[in-house]
């Protein structure tokens, strides 16, 4: 971020420089003490599961591990020739926080409208979707939502997945246009001053000079609302689609092994950590060291 | 800007007229009244607190006056219709702590306004802003970002800035208030060959023996009206106002 804030031979307010160890976020730092712990505390489930197995069982039956193995395909990546699985979550929260992030941006500058009557509303949908349960915003929309739609003669198919993916994005459009309208607000007036002296209008002067200036700002939060959102995608079982953990409930019907509980739910804990831990470590980093240089 | 019907280069570029501004209960500006000549350089001193930001702020309507009249090139500032972009395209103003835009360098601190405010051709812009750069004697620092210049090559930078838009007048607002006395110098050069291009000028200031060098006239606020003023010479020789004198004892 050097070229925001200059260097140390810099004339200007002396900013402290960044600690010497601070050498930024690197896979060797954090993340494998914690992921270590986590696979391990995975592994003493699954032993335990085996163990479990042992005393039970008379006969011969797959071994837990291998049973795992062989499910990790289809939970990963759903049933052949289907989208599904782990992989549609991660689809699902890429597409939600794009929805999230583009209509919050406009909920959040709506915010700060000069029009009072822009700006109440944008008030009071931010505040009605950031107090309302994901769950309950979920079934709302997949209830009040078409299953398909018609445009001038074009029948679109509207799939549960993408109604789904449409209820997640909400709560994360009303939580990002806080943040928008917060880190707007944090930028000096002055910098509004300059750029109304020039004759920009109050448009350019968002899009060009202030909201630029707020991406270093809105990312860390950015980043975090994106984790929470990950996380928030096995919500999407509830409404019948083939995610991660509707198949690991399938897989555990099919094989109705009591012993067999702890480690599956265990193994779709571990995807979603080693997935969502890194970004959580990045988050951190980024916190760390624009606080550092701003 | 077009000028309004009737105005000619001969009249005052600014005339301020009783003018009158409030922030809430505290009265800022108490009737104040004077004209600017097109080519004349106006020194506004006095202590803080009397004014003279906000004047400035008034005449290229960032702050609305509440009563009394400013016509720039004949135009009335306060006037709803008018249009301000197209008033502060005519009126450049420097600021106190800058202002440069923190996330483009200096030469595109210099095209920004030009480019999509005038809507003027990229080469075309390019080429005047880097004429402008050698011109505040930044030569080599167009790749430079605010965070890497010093308070005096920014300052002069937010003034290449304004230059960029060819104004017809340039208000300075305590310009070089921030920054240590070795880089005052390079700032104060830079307003002085303007000053002696033939550019309105409009300095709030601090500095002195700056406004008797380059002032053509000075003004004296204290709480909110002129108490006093007059081309230099006299005015610094010869203040007959008590506050004024009190003043400037002070600060010479």
């Amino acid at each position: 971020m050097r070229r925001y804030q200059g260097d140390a031979s810099c004339a200007g307010p002396a900013e402290p420089a960044p600690p010497a160890g601070e050498s930024g976020y690197t896979a060797a730092n954090f993340t494998p003490r914690a992921l270590a712990i986590v696979l391990g505390v995975f592994c003493v489930v699954v032993l335990a599961g085996e163990a479990l197995a042992q005393m039970r069982s008379g006969g011969p039956s797959r071994s837990i591990v291998a049973t795992l193995v062989a499910w990790t395909p289809l939970i990963l990546f759903g049933p052949p020739r289907e989208f599904g699985g782990f992989a549609l979550n991660i689809a699902v929260s890429f597409l939600a926080m794009a929805i999230g992030t583009v209509a919050g941006l406009f909920l959040g500058i709506g915010q700060i409208s000069l029009s009072p009557a822009v700006r109440k509303v944008s008030w009071a949908i931010t505040q009605f979707f950031r107090n309302s349960p994901w769950l309950v915003l979920l079934f709302f929309v997949m209830l009040l939502t078409p299953f398909q739609i018609k445009i001038a003669g074009y029948t679109i198919p509207l799939p549960a997945w993408l109604k789904a993916t449409f209820g997640l994005s909400l709560p994360v459009m009303a939580n990002f246009a806080e943040i928008v309208r917060g880190s707007i607000n944090s930028i000096p007036t002055s910098q509004w001053e300059s750029a109304e002296s020039l004759a920009f209008t109050r448009m350019q002067t968002i899009w060009r000079i202030i909201l630029p200036q707020c991406v270093k700002r809105m990312t860390p939060p950015w980043m975090n609302w994106y984790a929470i959102l990950t996380m928030a995608t096995p919500l999407i079982s509830i409404v019948g689609v083939n995610d991660a953990m509707t198949l690991t409930q399938d897989a555990l019907a099919a094989e109705q092994r009591s012993e067999l509980l702890m480690p599956m739910y265990g193994l779709l804990l571990v995807f979603f950590f080693v997935y969502c831990y890194p970004i959580a470590r990045w988050t951190i980093y980024l916190e760390r060291k624009f606080a550092v240089r701003s | 800007m077009t000028v309004a019907a009737g105005w000619t280069p001969d009249q005052p570029i600014i005339r301020i007229v009783d003018v009158h501004k409030s922030f809430g209960t505290n009265a800022v500006l108490k009737g104040v009244t004077f004209d600017v000549a097109k080519g004349e350089v106006v020194c506004v001193i006095g202590p803080s607190g009397s004014g003279k930001s906000t004047l400035l702020r008034c005449i290229n309507a960032l702050v609305p006056i509440d009563k009394g009249s400013i016509k720039v090139e004949g135009r009335e500032v306060h006037d709803p219709a008018l249009d301000k972009l197209e008033l502060r395209k005519k009126v450049g103003m420097v600021f106190q702590s800058y202002n440069l835009f923190p996330h483009k360098t200096a030469l595109d601190n210099v095209m920004m306004a030009p480019l999509h405010v005038l809507k003027r051709g990229k080469d075309e812009v390019e080429a005047q802003a880097r004429q402008l750069i050698k011109k505040v004697r930044l030569e080599g620092k167009e790749a430079a970002y605010p965070g890497e210049l010093s308070g005096g090559q920014q300052q002069r930078v937010a003034i290449a800035r304004s230059l960029a838009m060819n104004p017809d007048i340039m208000l300075f607002d305590e310009v070089t208030a921030a920054l240590d006395p070795e880089t005052v110098k390079e700032v104060l050069l830079t307003i002085r060959e303007l000053a002696e291009d033939g550019m309105t000028c409009m300095l709030v200031t601090h500095e002195m023996g700056f406004a008797r060098e380059v002032g053509d006239h000075i003004y004296f606020t204290d709480r909110g009206v002129i108490v006093e003023h007059g081309p230099p010479e006299s005015f610094f020789k010869s203040a007959s106002d008590p506050r004024t004198r009190q003043f400037l004892s002070q600060i010479l």
